[in-house]
């Protein structure tokens, strides 16, 4: 028998971890002589008061439903992608190159082919720690990190030496053609009459991110090799009876994940900054880590806790233009949400596993 | 005036959930004596000494020490009762030096100098009264097993204990090695210790000990003299004489070979041979045992024969040749050739635990065309499989959304085994069917085995009850240290004489003086655990 019913796992104990991380998070800026409620209302206005603040709200969650996405299905295999920036990194030069050398008639075909391009990039960054996990048994947590820095130093490379336009001081590729400019979220509602801002860059990629969600489920939950990569993670002895073979559900495993972690580059590479420019993911690759966490890798979970980020992304940024609080404790506040979702969660379920046990067994005695 | 007992054990019992690990245990062991505690894997050995030694609390029973009751609550209390343990794996940290290793935990004060000081004038001591010799600066990386073992010992000694845990200690040692600590372990009884000797091992016991306990299943089942018994006797108390359990069969009608095995060899991921050389056939409509000490190779030969172990020589199954290395030696491959395998180990193998029942059924079989649908699963086919499963093969709850975890252990081995038997295999490949499993469910188990060759299926069976192996074979082949020690019909044989293969005795008619079976069983120590 489960402790806990459905709905308090996965509603309650994410929910009161969100309102500890909240009343620790309004401590911290009491403590700096701020108000808290004020700062909260700035928060909400500024992330979702507005058209403008959805934009950017749901730019932002878009990138950590590609990253988070890709954590998750790593993590149904056991495997701790931390190399979610590096792919994403990579998937950006996938993209760009796809953007900048291919002369698409038309955005939606762009997408496409710069989706598989990035996909492709991320994917066949992930495969080399994935091999030398699977082959050579170097730990994949060390590997993907060790990658990370590799990626951003290739991309500083790439940039500088090979993509830049002639003359530029700027180390960005050149702007991408018009044709392959993606309609954002104004383009996209202004035909059934909803005036949404111009400036927010959520664009169309929200679509393929929220597609990827329904992809990844299906994936997991739904097909053979998604039970093979559940069977992996969950007992390796077992898979080994089976005949389930570890190399190849590391490789896969890995290689999704680098996948979506690289077609993340479709929404900040192609959809916002129409160029590749250095250190593109802004760490996205890292909140994957905690939107995974706090979606219990479930692509359900993972777009909820994808826009819950997002929203503290760009209230963060509202609270540091508008106030006194520094920039620096919107970042503390960004860890208090990954701590107590994820690293703390066991706090929060303990104790109510104990009173959900004891309910029941004054229900039963 | 007679002495006290070093310690005394009264009524010990300690269950995990549902399983009695130790149940109502009482042993005395008298100063200045080697006391062995015998028993198989799992008979609640270790449980006892860690209940002993302060790492769980006993539900019910007291221990005394020198006649005085103690309350050891933790492993600090045991110490200070002058208790000390030598674990199977050490405690050692690798890159300190014997004498940092000593003095760990054992510090006197803020400053190391005088410490060290100190110990290295009480190795010396203990050097001379016990013939400990080590070398005190050596890195423990840089010393071997034998001598990191002589740490652990010295360690015990310098906190000052008086009672000695021993927990298989020979198990990672080399003959050689062995007979070296077995003259400590004289020299500390000499010097007025009292030893507890934890090992599986009859050699040891029949070598060191003053008298021993032999346990079985979380019991006692008695307690003798080392002089006053022989290794057969301690074997058969070892596996137990209980009533067999009946199981209704009529005589095999045999068919034709299914299983044929030659020379196979099969080494473990450390390069040591487990299996040095088997042959052995099963017809249609036999069961097959293998009787044996657990840890002989037993578990190897299913490795291989399910297709997770690699090996050379030769396995054919209705005549057609089996892959033993490469891609076509696995798990599905071996399904492919009407092989079914119900694991010895089903929480680790043969379920996911987290997975529902009828996730659980087809497990292994997910390919099987009825429960796909081209690359997705077809997940209500299966639960509609799983239902009927889980009714025919009495299942209970029959749920089939309900996670393994959450069946008792019959019931996951009826999940199991359901999902194995109705595969109509040719060959059935089954380990330990009942080993955790409630005594309704024993009888269900062996019954579906005897329908399973009643139909003209080959059964291979791999047990450590020998009563389990003699009601369901209808041949026996005992293994011992990787090799097959003789094959026996269960009408034509006793556990007396099962008992002696076991041991890696062939010549089972003559009577044996101790020396024969230990120089015997001394070659033993090399291949298992």
């Amino acid at each position: 028998m489960e402790v806990m019913p459905k709905w308090a796992e996965v509603i309650l104990v994410p929910l009161i971890s969100l309102l500890l991380a909240a009343i620790l998070s309004a401590l911290v800026i009491l403590a700096i002589g701020e108000d808290p409620i004020a700062a909260v209302k700035m928060m909400v206005t500024g992330a979702l008061g507005s058209t403008y603040g959805w934009g950017y709200t749901l730019y932002y969650a878009t990138n950590f439903m590609f990253t988070g996405l890709a954590v998750s299905v790593a993590f149904h295999a056991r495997m701790f992608n931390i190399g979610g920036e590096g792919q994403a990194a990579l998937g950006g030069l996938g993209v760009a190159l796809a953007c900048l050398y291919i002369p698409w008639p038309h955005w939606s075909l762009a997408l496409v082919g710069a989706a598989v391009a990035g996909g492709l990039f991320g994917a066949a960054w992930a495969a080399i720690p994935a091999w030398l996990q699977a082959r050579r048994g170097s730990h994949i947590v060390i590997t993907t990190i060790m990658f990370n820095f590799i990626a951003a130093s290739l991309l500083n490379y790439v940039l500088v030496n090979l993509l830049r336009p002639k003359g530029s001081q700027d180390p960005a590729s050149a702007r991408f053609v018009d044709t392959v400019n993606l309609p954002t979220l104004h383009d996209m509602l202004a035909p059934i009459g909803i005036n949404f801002s111009k400036s927010g860059p959520a664009n169309v990629s929200l679509l393929i991110a929220i597609a990827a969600c329904v992809f990844v489920w299906f994936l997991i939950w739904r097909t053979r090799l998604g039970y093979e990569i559940r069977s992996f993670g969950n007992s390796e002895s077992a898979a080994r009876y089976a005949g389930i073979r570890p190399f190849k559900i590391i490789m896969v495993s890995m290689m999704i994940s680098g996948a979506l972690a690289g077609m993340m580059a479709i929404n900040n590479v192609m959809g916002e900054a129409e160029r590749l420019v250095m250190n593109s993911v802004e760490g996205a690759g890292f909140i994957g880590i905690a939107v995974a966490l706090m979606g219990r890798s479930h692509p359900f979970g993972v777009f909820i806790a994808a826009i819950l980020f997002g929203f503290l992304y760009q209230g963060g940024a509202e609270l540091a233009l508008w106030t006194s609080i520094p920039r620096e404790l919107i970042v503390v506040i960004q860890a208090l949400v990954i701590l107590f979702t994820g690293a703390l969660d066991n706090m929060v379920r303990m104790p109510l596993e104990r009173i959900f046990l004891s309910l029941r067994n004054r229900k039963e005695g | 005036m007679t002495t006290a007992p070093a310690i005394e054990l009264k009524g010990i019992s300690k269950a995990f959930g549902p399983v009695q690990a130790n149940k109502d245990i009482s042993i005395r062991v008298m100063p200045g004596t080697i006391h062995g505690i015998i028993g198989e894997n799992g008979a609640g050995k270790s449980t006892l000494m860690s209940i002993l030694y302060g790492f769980y609390k006993a539900d019910k029973g007291e221990v005394f020490i020198s006649g005085k009751k103690a309350n050891i609550t933790d492993s600090q209390a045991a110490i200070a009762a002058g208790i000390g343990m030598v674990f199977q794996h050490f405690k050692l940290v690798e890159n300190f030096t014997v004498l940092e290793n000593i003095i760990l935990g054992a510090e006197d004060g803020r400053w190391l100098k005088p410490s060290i000081a100190k110990a290295r004038r009480t190795l010396v001591e203990l050097a001379a009264d016990y013939g400990l010799n080590v070398k005190p600066d050596a890195l423990i990386q840089d010393i071997g097993v034998g001598m990191q073992q002589r740490v652990e010992i010295l360690k015990a000694l310098y906190r000052q204990a008086d009672i000695l845990i021993l927990d298989e200690p020979t198990g990672v040692l080399t003959p050689s090695e062995a007979d070296q600590l077995f003259r400590i372990l004289d020299r500390l009884r000499s010097e007025g210790k009292t030893i507890i000797l934890i090992t599986h091992k009859l050699r040891e016991i029949m070598e060191i000990t003053d008298t021993v306990s032999v346990m079985r299943r979380g019991e006692m089942t008695a307690t003798v003299k080392t002089s006053e018994t022989t290794p057969a006797e301690l074997a058969e108390l070892m596996v137990g004489r209980k009533v067999l359990l009946r199981v209704d069969k009529s005589p095999a009608k045999l068919g034709d070979v299914v299983l044929d095995v030659k020379g196979l060899r099969v080494r473990d991921e450390k390069g040591v041979e487990r299996l040095k050389g088997i042959d052995l056939q099963v017809r249609a409509g036999e069961v097959l045992g293998i009787a044996g000490v657990a840890g002989n190779g037993q578990s190897e030969l299913l490795e291989i024969l399910g297709g997770y172990a690699d090996g050379t020589g030769s396995i054919t199954v209705n005549g057609q040749p089996l892959d033993l290395t490469g891609k076509l030696s696995d798990g599905q491959s071996r399904r492919a050739r009407g092989i079914a395998h119900v694991p010895e180990d089903r929480q680790r193998e043969g379920l996911i635990m987290d997975f529902t029942a009828w996730e659980n059924a087809a497990f292994g079989y997910h390919h099987d065309p009825a429960y796909r649908s081209g690359v997705l699963m077809n997940n209500a086919a299966i639960r509609e499989d799983t239902e009927g499963k889980m009714e025919r093969f009495d299942v209970r709850p029959p749920d089939p959304k309900l996670a393994a975890k959450n069946f008792s252990g019959g019931n996951q081995q009826k999940i199991v085994l359901a999902r194995e038997i109705e595969r109509n295999p040719d060959l059935l490949l089954i380990g330990q069917p009942t080993r955790g499993v409630d005594i309704g469910a024993i009888e269900f188990i062996h019954q579906q085995i005897i329908a399973l060759r009643d139909q003209g299926k080959a059964v291979l069976l791999v047990s450590v009850e020998l009563e389990e192996i003699i009601a369901l074979s209808d041949r026996i082949a005992v293994m011992f240290d990787g090799h097959i020690m003789g094959e026996r019909l269960p009408s034509e044989t006793d556990e007396k004489e099962l008992g002696l293969l076991m041991a890696g005795i062939t010549d089972t008619d003559t009577p044996h003086s101790v020396e024969e079976v230990q120089a015997n069983l001394a070659h033993a120590g090399e291949g298992a655990k």
